[in-house]
């Protein structure tokens, strides 16, 4: 198990340092200044082993965490405990940076001797975690209070406490999903897929019990021989747009959701968590929207000069519109200048980031604009070619490349009197480019 | 509130005014003093000077406070265990408070402070909050009896917590299970064979149940525990895996794999034609997949656990090729285990893709990267034969960029690309040679001139080619002047008019002017054969070579086994056992697949040893090192066996020991050559006297007398002094200018000396002794200087003991115990070698557990028995065993089976090596017979011939 957790600056003072086993000793702290962090080489693998002594680490922003043992411990759950950790210390004092560890460092301890018992992770959900570990010293708690505690700590439904209370019953369903695309320069695409959240932000009175739909294919098939009547209103529901059902290749669930009885029935219910949670994530890889389409035409002329003609199209319903368009055209190393002109929107040559910037701000579906470049380039001697990096898009566009669709969400509370039809309910879509690359 | 200020004081004096300040009245003082010394605590500054100060807070209500006090606790509580009982009293009183967070903030703490007092009195209340009614309590309880049992293991077995947490597994609340589960798995991972879990399908059945409420960690502790049963028969496997597969769908990435884990094991019981088993393999897929969209370093843990999964059953991932592509912004370590795995899935169907995006990534930044994109391209030539042609003429292009590490690569993988499909893309040779400036790469150096030699009569001026790297032979690192040799020796045999005159330049620069002794033992070879037979030479030199095999860096199957199941762990991560990286006898349990069932066999008894054998791996393919490997292996071959050269007209002084001749193995020069010189042992006879037969020794064991009285009480008898040899001349005067030396070998206390008698048999005085010893077998070394104070005059003796140290660098000898050294002084430098018993190389705490023991012997290979007499031996067990004892030789256990006595014995190198042995002792008979087995079959020799000389003498 977990030996001990380190927290470095940028510059390798610890900041935190909690040793959790006997086996980990002082200069292991040291042990991974001078080898990971002032190496001279940038990380070659997220796991280091110095020593005989195993360290995981992640770095989040200027940050270093680092788990240590001497033991033949599972690496994935020391990465994902390691995640964990950044979230709750997010959620606990906003970001994560020198100036903020070290103002909550008696905090920080307070968690770790929490979420870690001799490097075992215990319940580290934040919801549970405030009722009891709290800036502002403790409370004093009544006998119900501290009980109520410790059964939430550890009980079967870790994640919400009872008694919560509201006078509006509203819940908002974000389906947030990132297109990711490789394509070969005359356009084949090498690889694409979908990997999408379901994100629900509810305010919800009592212990709900949730259940929720989507146009599944394996689900609506199997409802296809059964009942007819509500595929049927599905089918409406859905708003004619486009496609009636999807494959999902994959898909995991916050741990919220009974995972046996969807492997059973393929049914997600659940009772959330208060506030916001990330219900479910997804991947697709079948029948994708591509809502945009890059065509690159990069020429050589001869050994000091480049021309680049980009045209993107997009491939959505003339009705909806994109926003936050990026183009990002990457420039050889010797660029010495460039000239570009674009059709639409605004674009820049920037020296920094080797690349020439194309931002458009909003784009309506069917559409096509056009960017060239004159890139000229200084002689070099270098014998090595220029490595012709992708050519990169961001986007936004308010549907689901995926075709995914919410066909309900329905909220049972049997004790408490409020039904389905109070509860106001909140779907929205939005695709965003994900990794969005056509080589050149 | 900012904390940050406490990071900041840095003054004198600092430790005194904390003082003050955490003796104060004032609460808030007092909390911002313990701040001020948990801050320092953590920079690293020692202020344990503060404990009693510290100490005296604890006793608040201000849980803030409480738990501060409680952090220094743990950090010091071990430097000053005295003090530390002082806070026993407010932990015994914390754990009955009312508030059952303080209960448990009590119960935490007290396991994690170190001190042997403090467990005595953690004992009574640990019993209690395990009984607790509170469920926080008793989760933390029973991680807390873990704690324990890493401090005190007798403790926690005398006292009953053992039986308490298995209780637990049954407890209501599912958080108490999972830590209940995760305590027990890591105690019983320190009790090998113990049954401690005791998994049952009641139990299991439980523990399922359990895994649906739980925390994903607690799913996570469950999931792996599960993974160590072993079902009875297919059925109970695809119920459990049946209730394990909705794992599948967890959002925590470790739940994942560790289900994977879980269903990659039992899928071995399951019958292959079973639907089910089809159905669980398309499950797996999806989710390995998805993996791959988590965060970097978690997608580094799942590609390194896919590339096992995928060389274990590569059906699983074969339609999934497109998403191990590499993009542009992954983290190198990601890019890098994609190429892996991308090469693994390679196959015909998808080749023209695979190779697409190889070529693409031959053009990228990192070298690394574009190495291994450049290696794999052959790789792909080699596995999938259609695509051979389009893989050479890609190679091509790469060398035509000139870039200088992708023409290295492409050249090395090349040379591969020829031995798997001769006479077939010959014609490139031609590009290739015009690259040969370019290469200052070792590897690629070597790659080029094979193919030179192996080519020479298609190459015109192959001469010129191969006369122009031997300009700088003495600055070639050894891999190209084998290489070179070689090369030019079969140039000779294909062109014996032109090329006379070079290959008498090569063999002299190699027998001659080289200290390396395994270029110079290959010269000496291909010299001889040369002269003598120059037919048999071309049959030796040029003999057909096997083609090499598809995939050259497969796991070999039982390692490939264990790692499936360590799934998600850091052995997965490594790719190596857990016992190559874990201290202690954690690692010494070797984990299997289980067998399938329907072979007959009951694989009930959850014995591991047994259920090895059944699972047959899928036909693996014999594997042939590529020439590159071989070239690598060359200077640590040690597998061949013992043969010896003759003494050589060697120019330099020292004598070079025994190397494995077979080290030239290379070439098939094995078949007809090991016969030969493996053949002719008189070969050597010439070197330094053995001193195998032991004369009566000089010092007889003291101790006689005492350990037979002691035999009488039937314990292990009173260990006498080691076994030391006598003394023998090992250089004698006429060789060293009058300076004779005799020595012997001795342990004592722990150390190894070489005891040495100096007598100065010439008319002159000497002085300016110093001492120094070739590179050998077990690293011995001097730990000092020759300590010969005062001039040696004229038939002086003097008596030196020095003291060595097994650290020195380490080289094969032959035979193994044989020690080149060489001593100096004012007249000259003075060579002999000795041989030392390696009895001294026994080091004390050799004595292994029995459990250790049983595990490691089923766990060695009986290929690596080896089986002795001793004769004419009077001892009876007892007194064989104490005398062994003396010499570190340890009897673990006695059995009696037919009035014939087993002993079971242990020894540790001083290298860490592990000789076990079973002694067979027939009362009224003479002879022996000794079994020995050990990882490294060949100290077995050397360790029956100090058995024989301590029980001899």
């Amino acid at each position: 198990m977990i030996g001990g957790l380190f927290i470095y600056n940028h510059k390798g003072e610890v900041l935190i340092s909690r040793v959790y086993r006997d086996d980990i000793g002082r200069n292991a702290v040291d042990a991974f200044r001078v080898n990971v962090i002032h190496a001279r080489q940038q990380v070659r693998s997220p796991v280091t082993n110095i020593a005989r002594t195993s360290f995981f680490h992640v770095k989040r922003s200027n940050i270093w965490l680092a788990a240590v043992t001497k033991q033949n411990v599972n690496a994935a759950m020391v990465f994902e405990f390691l995640y964990k950790m950044c979230d709750v210390m997010t959620a606990y004092f906003g970001k994560i940076s020198e100036e903020n560890i070290k103002n909550n460092f008696v905090l920080i301890y307070e968690l770790l001797d929490e979420i870690l018992d001799f490097g075992y992770p215990q319940n580290s959900e934040t919801g549970a975690l405030k009722t009891f570990i709290t800036q502002t010293g403790i409370k004093s708690q009544s006998k119900e209070e501290q009980s109520q505690i410790t059964s939430q700590v550890t009980g079967q439904i870790g994640w919400r406490r009872e008694g919560i209370k509201y006078r509006r019953n509203e819940l908002f369903l974000d389906v947030l999903e990132s297109v990711n695309l490789l394509m070969s320069p005359q356009g084949q695409v090498l690889s694409a897929h979908v990997s999408g959240r379901v994100v629900m932000k509810s305010y919800l009175s009592g212990m709900p019990e949730c259940k929720f739909g989507m146009n599944d294919k394996i689900v609506i098939d199997k409802q296809g021989k059964g009942g007819a009547s509500e595929e049927a209103a599905a089918g409406k529901s859905g708003g004619g747009g486009g496609k009636q059902s999807i494959a999902i290749d994959d898909c995991t669930f916050h741990q919220c959701v009974r995972l046996s009885k969807f492997d059973a029935e393929r049914s997600i219910s659940f009772i959330p968590p208060d506030g916001e949670c990330e219900l479910m994530r997804y991947r697709t890889t079948k029948d994708i929207i591509l809502p945009f389409r890059v065509i690159p035409l990069v020429r050589e002329v001869g050994r000091t000069k480049l021309e680049v003609k980009v045209v993107i199209k997009s491939n959505f319903k003339p009705s909806l519109l994109a926003q936050k368009i990026e183009v990002r055209i990457p420039t050889p190393l010797n660029t010495s200048g460039v000239q570009v002109i674009c059709m639409k929107g605004k674009a820049k040559y920037k020296a920094s980031e080797n690349a020439i910037v194309w931002k458009i701000k909003r784009m309506a579906g069917m559409k096509e604009s056009q960017i060239s470049a004159e890139i000229e380039l200084l002689p070099t001697n270098d014998k090595k070619k220029w490595a012709r990096p992708p050519i990169s898009m961001n986007f936004e566009v308010p549907f689901a490349p995926s075709g995914l669709k919410v066909r309900y969400l329905k909220v049972f509370e049997p004790k408490l009197n409020y039904s389905d039809h109070d509860v106001i309910k909140w779907v929205r879509y939005i695709g965003r480019s994900g990794i969005y690359e056509t080589r050149c | 509130m900012t904390d940050s200020k406490y990071f900041t004081t840095t003054k004198k004096g600092e430790i005194f005014e904390l003082k003050a300040e955490l003796n104060s009245d004032k609460k808030e003082k007092k909390k911002e003093a313990v701040k001020k010394v948990i801050a320092s605590m953590t920079v690293g500054k020692d202020v344990s000077a503060l404990f009693p100060d510290v100490v005296n807070c604890m006793q608040t209500d201000n849980l803030e406070l409480k738990k501060l006090v409680y952090l220094y606790l743990m950090n010091y509580a071990k430097s000053q265990p005295d003090m530390a009982i002082m806070a026993v009293n407010t932990f015994v009183k914390d754990c009955e408070d009312p508030n059952p967070l303080i209960r448990a903030l009590a119960v935490r703490t007290m396991g994690c402070i170190r001190v042997d007092k403090i467990t005595e009195y953690l004992c009574e209340p640990l019993r209690k909050c395990l009984k607790d009614e509170d469920p926080y309590v008793r989760k933390t309880a029973a991680v807390c009896v873990a704690k324990l049992h890493d401090i005190n293991a007798q403790l926690v077995e005398d006292q009953g917590f053992l039986d308490t947490l298995k209780d637990l597994i049954s407890d209501s609340n599912p958080m108490v299970v999972a830590n209940a589960v995760a305590a027990l798995s890591e105690i019983a991972e320190s009790h090998p064979n113990s049954n401690l879990l005791d998994l049952n399908p009641q139990s299991i059945n439980k523990l399922l149940t359990a895994l649906n409420e739980c925390t994903e960690w607690g799913q996570i502790f469950i999931l792996d525990c599960l993974a160590n049963y072993t079902p009875r028969d297919d059925r109970e496997s695809q119920s459990i895996c049946e209730r394990v597969t909705p794992r599948l769908s967890h959002a925590n990435s470790a739940v994942v794999l560790s289900a994977v884990k879980v269903l990659m094991k039992f899928m071995e019981m399951l019958p292959k034609d079973l639907d089910y088993y089809g159905t669980l393999l398309k499950k797996l897929a999806p989710p390995l997949v998805t993996l791959l969209s988590a965060e970097p370093e978690l997608q580094y843990v799942a590609l390194r656990n896919i590339n096992l999964i995928v060389q274990k059953r590569p059906e699983i991932l074969k339609h999934e090729m497109k998403v191990f592509f590499v993009k542009y912004n992954d983290p190198i370590y990601v890019k890098l285990e994609k190429l892996d795995i991308m090469i693994r899935l390679a196959s015909q169907a998808n080749i023209a893709q695979v190779l697409a995006e190889l070529k693409e990534y031959a053009t990228e930044v990192d070298v690394d990267f574009v190495r291994k994109a450049v290696r794999a391209i052959g790789r792909c030539a080699i596995k999938v034969e259609q695509s051979a042609e389009r893989c050479v003429s890609t190679l091509l292009d790469l060398i035509q960029t000139k870039v200088n590490y992708v023409v290295q690569e492409a050249i090395v993988v090349i040379k591969d690309i020829f031995r798997k499909y001769p006479n077939k893309y010959e014609s490139v040779i031609a590009t290739l040679c015009e690259n040969l400036d370019s290469l200052d790469e070792p590897e690629a150096r070597a790659a080029m001139i094979w193919i030179v030699g192996e080519y020479a009569e298609r190459i015109d001026n192959a001469d010129e080619l191969l006369e122009s790297f031997l300009e700088g032979f003495h600055d070639e690192s050894t891999q190209v002047q084998l290489q070179l040799l070689t090369a030019i020796v079969k140039l000779f045999l294909k062109k014996p008019t032109e090329t006379q005159e070079l290959v008498q330049q090569v063999l002299s620069l190699a027998t001659q002017d080289s200290d390396n002794p395994d270029l110079r033992d290959r010269g000496y070879i291909y010299w001889r054969l040369l002269s003598t037979d120059p037919v048999a030479a071309k049959e030796v030199v040029l003999a057909e070579k096997p083609l090499i095999s598809e995939e050259t860096d497969l796991i070999e199957p039982t390692l490939l086994e264990e790692l499936i199941c360590h799934i998600g762990t850091l052995a997965s991560v490594y790719h190596k056992p857990p016992s190559a990286f874990v201290e202690g006898s954690r690692g010494v349990m070797h984990k299997r697949l289980p067998a399938r069932t329907g072979s007959g066999e009951g694989t009930e008894c959850p014995d591991v040893g047994n259920a090895a054998g059944g699972s047959a791996p899928e036909a693996a393919p014999s594997i042939i090192p590529s020439q590159g490997d071989l070239l690598g292996d060359l200077l640590n071959l040690d597998l061949a066996p013992p043969t010896t050269t003759g003494p050589t007209p060697s120019t330099s002084g020292m004598q070079m020991g025994g190397m494995d001749l077979l080290g030239g193995g290379l070439e098939s020069l094995v078949g007809t050559l090991g016969g030969d010189i493996g053949g002719s042992p008189a070969m050597g006879a010439g070197f330094g006297a053995a001193p195998a037969v032991m004369p009566a020794s000089l010092n007889a064991p003291v101790g006689g007398g005492l350990g037979d009285l002691f035999d009488l009480g039937g314990g292990v008898g009173m260990p006498m002094g080691a076994y030391i040899p006598p003394k023998t001349v090992w250089l004698p005067a006429m060789k060293a200018k009058g300076l004779e030396i005799s020595g012997t070998f001795a342990r004592r206390a722990g150390v190894i000396q070489m005891e040495l008698v100096l007598t100065n048999k010439a008319m002159s005085v000497m002085t300016d002794f110093a001492i120094q010893f070739n590179r050998n077998s077990f690293g011995l070394a001097p730990a000092g200087p020759l300590q010969v104070l005062t001039p040696l005059g004229p038939n002086q003796t003097i008596e030196v003991s020095l003291p060595l140290s097994t650290v020195g660098p380490v080289m094969k000898m032959d035979p193994l115990n044989n020690l080149q050294v060489a001593v100096k002084n004012n007249i000259d430098v003075f060579y002999f070698s000795c041989q030392y018993p390696i009895s001294m190389l026994f080091v004390e705490d050799g004595k292994m557990e029995r459990q250790v023991f049983l595990a490691t012997w089923k766990d060695i290979p009986n290929d690596n028995e080896s089986q002795f007499q001793i004769q004419d031996c009077h001892l009876n067990s007892e007194a064989a065993s104490n005398k062994l004892q003396g010499s570190n030789i340890f009897t673990i256990a006695k059995r009696t089976v037919e009035g014939q006595d087993m002993l079971y014995m242990s020894i540790k190198l001083s290298n860490g090596i592990w000789v076990l042995a079973e002694l067979k002792v027939q009362a009224g008979n003479p002879n022996y017979t000794i079994s020995l087995k050990c990882r490294a079959p060949e100290v077995s020799q050397c360790v029956f011939q100090c058995y024989e000389a301590v029980l001899k003498n």
